[in-house]
Parts: structure tokens; sequence; C-alpha cells
């Protein structure tokens, strides 16, 4: 990091603002499943006609983290242009036997497992090269999950901007008031990444947020 | 946990003579300790069965370390991870920090264990509710 960057990074939030960014590195982490990457082949695609990677039920789909640069955002009179860093899903514990679940047969579960484990080290990593996180939430699950607390927890101590989703609000049983309630303290967002239900929501929060 | 429960548990314990041990890290005894000191511990201890409880908990880089760790030692049937709980910590800005552009972040109370040990049933801001088992 060079003195430049060294010194913005220390800089209280009033002064960071004259430092206003246009363009962000943002990276989308959540737990597996909870529809990260349906997040980014929505975004890209809403805004560069693009798409980022398959989507699959089975857990740890996304295994590596995949990027695509320059997604330039309008919304609400503001424009910012988006590194977007889909990260494979956090998690403290990958059994094969889960995989083993979904119809895998053993060889395919422990390489599916094996990858998946890197997959969470190459997330990890790459919280100390963004400039922002969107993090995703499945709104029928508990919030309450030790990886949602520890990005919570990595963003607040370096002090970088975060940004909650509460994705599946088309099921019935999604709760977005239980997300609100148990992180008060950050912007939460109800949308269906799959559907499209309030994305426009969205980009107005990522273009106040991260610009 | 209700007694009727705990009652359960223990007729069963000692019958079996199972147990499960839970080894308890004051404050002070992590405070003296490097951040990958106290993962090693962590990891070490949970490996061998216990539930480690840390009076003051890890920093959130500490946790992502901890969980970064964990997976490298993930091996099929032998170990399939962690359970970790916690309450949320707490940021606190004094003036002088205001100033500075500094945060102080408080960590709380943590629970570790094993995956296949340590099951959280609810968990909020200021309530932690487990099931420990005991391993086969």
């Amino acid at each position: 990091m060079g003195v430049i960057e060294k010194i913005k990074k220390n800089l209280p939030s009033w002064a960071k603002k004259i430092f206003k960014k246009k363009r962000a590195r943002v990276g989308i982490y959540g737990p597996p499943n909870a529809g990260k990457t349906t997040l980014a082949n929505r975004i890209i695609r809403d805004w560069s006609g693009d798409a980022i990677g398959p989507v699959s039920e089975i857990p740890h789909e996304t295994r590596r983290a995949r990027r695509k640069e320059g997604v330039v955002v309008n919304a609400n009179g503001a424009t910012i242009a988006l590194d977007i860093v889909d990260t494979p899903g956090l998690a403290t514990k990958i059994d094969f036997h889960d995989f083993m679940a979904y119809g895998l047969d053993e060889e395919e579960a422990k390489r599916r497992a094996k990858e998946a484990t890197e997959g969470v080290i190459e997330a990890i990593k790459w919280l100390d090269d963004l400039d922002g996180v969107l993090l995703i939430m499945d709104a029928t699950e508990d919030p309450f999950t030790q990886v949602n607390v520890t990005v919570i927890g990595n963003m607040e101590a370096r002090e970088l901007p975060l940004l909650i989703i509460a994705n599946k609000i088309d099921l019935p049983e999604a709760s977005p008031a239980r997300i609100k309630s148990a992180f008060p303290q950050h912007t939460v967002i109800p949308i269906s990444a799959l559907e499209g239900y309030n994305v426009d929501k969205l980009y107005e929060s990522i273009a106040n947020h991260f610009g | 946990m209700s007694k009727k429960k705990t009652k359960k548990r223990r007729t069963k314990k000692s019958d079996t003579q199972k147990g499960i041990r839970i080894d308890i890290i004051s404050k002070d005894r992590l405070s003296a300790m490097a951040p990958m000191e106290k993962i090693r511990l962590i990891l070490d201890m949970v490996r061998s069965g216990s539930i480690v409880i840390l009076e003051r908990g890890l920093t959130p880089e500490e946790e992502a370390k901890l969980i970064e760790m964990t997976m490298t030692e993930i091996t099929p049937d032998d170990f399939s991870g962690i359970e970790i709980e916690s309450y949320p910590g707490k940021q606190r800005t004094t003036f002088l920090g205001k100033l500075l552009g500094k945060t102080m972040f408080e960590t709380r109370l943590t629970v570790v264990g094993a995956a296949d040990q340590l099951k959280t049933l609810k968990r909020d801001h200021d309530f932690i509710s487990a099931l420990v088992s005991v391993r086969s």
C-alpha cells in the first residue's frame, strides 16, 4: 500500500468524503446458497448485459472468486464503476457427506469439499483488497450465523462500507425484518436477486454507499 | 438447557464413563498471546475433543484467520471443521478516536468446538444456546 493510500485509509470519515471515490472494488459475501452469484449475475446483466457464473442448488457451486471489472451503475443521479468480486460461500465447516445428499458420488463429493475449503480461504484473503462489501443473507434463514458476524466484524474493524442484502424476499417465509433487527447499525436492503424485486433500491444504495 | 435434559445426560455419562471436556481461557491469558498462538491453541484443543470457551473472544481478523486455518485442516472422515459461537462485537469511539478516525472494537465471549460436537440451537445479540454432544 502506498503512502497516500495509507494516509487516506486512516483519515476520519469527514475527511474521507473529500476523497470520495467514483470507482470501488466490491466483494459479494455470504454463506453458501444465499444467492451471491445470482446477485452478481443480476447486477452485471442489468448494467453490462453479461454474466459472471453458473448457479446451483448444491452448496459451494462457486469455489473460485470471479471478477468483473468496470460495471458502471447509474442511480439517483450518481454514477459509480464497480469491480465486482463474486466470492465462494463462507463456512466454518465443510463435510463431504452433505454433498452426497445432493446425489454426488463419494469421490466427486470429496473433490468438491476440498475445492470448497480452498474457496473459503480465497474469499477470506479477498477481504484485504476490497473497498466495500455486499453481504448477502437468505431472508428465510436465521441471520445470526458466525459467517455473518465475522464478515460484519471485519468490515467494521476496517471501517469499510457494508451493505446487507436480505435476499429471497419472493419466498413466503422470508423475513427481512429479522435481519434488520439483528444488525440495526447497518443498512439492510430487501431484494429478490432471482426475480429482480427491489433491485432499483439496491442500486441507489450502492451508489450512495460506495460512491 | 433444561434440568431434565442435564439429569438425563449425567446418567448416561456415568454409565459410559464418557464426558465432554470444557477449556475456559481467561482474557488475561488470551491478551498475552500472539494471534497465531491463540488460533493454534484453539484448533489443537478443539481437534482433541474439547469445547473451548474464550472469556473475551477473538478480534474479527483473528476469527477470519481461525476460519482460514480450519479450512486447511479439514480432511474427509476425520475433521469437518468447527462451530464458533460469539456475540456480535461492539464498536466504541472515543472523542480522541473520532478526531484520529480510530474506532475500538470490543470482542465478546466466544465458544468453539468441533462441528460434529457443537451445534448452535439459537443465538442473538446477548444469548447463545448450544447442544454439545459426546464424540462417538
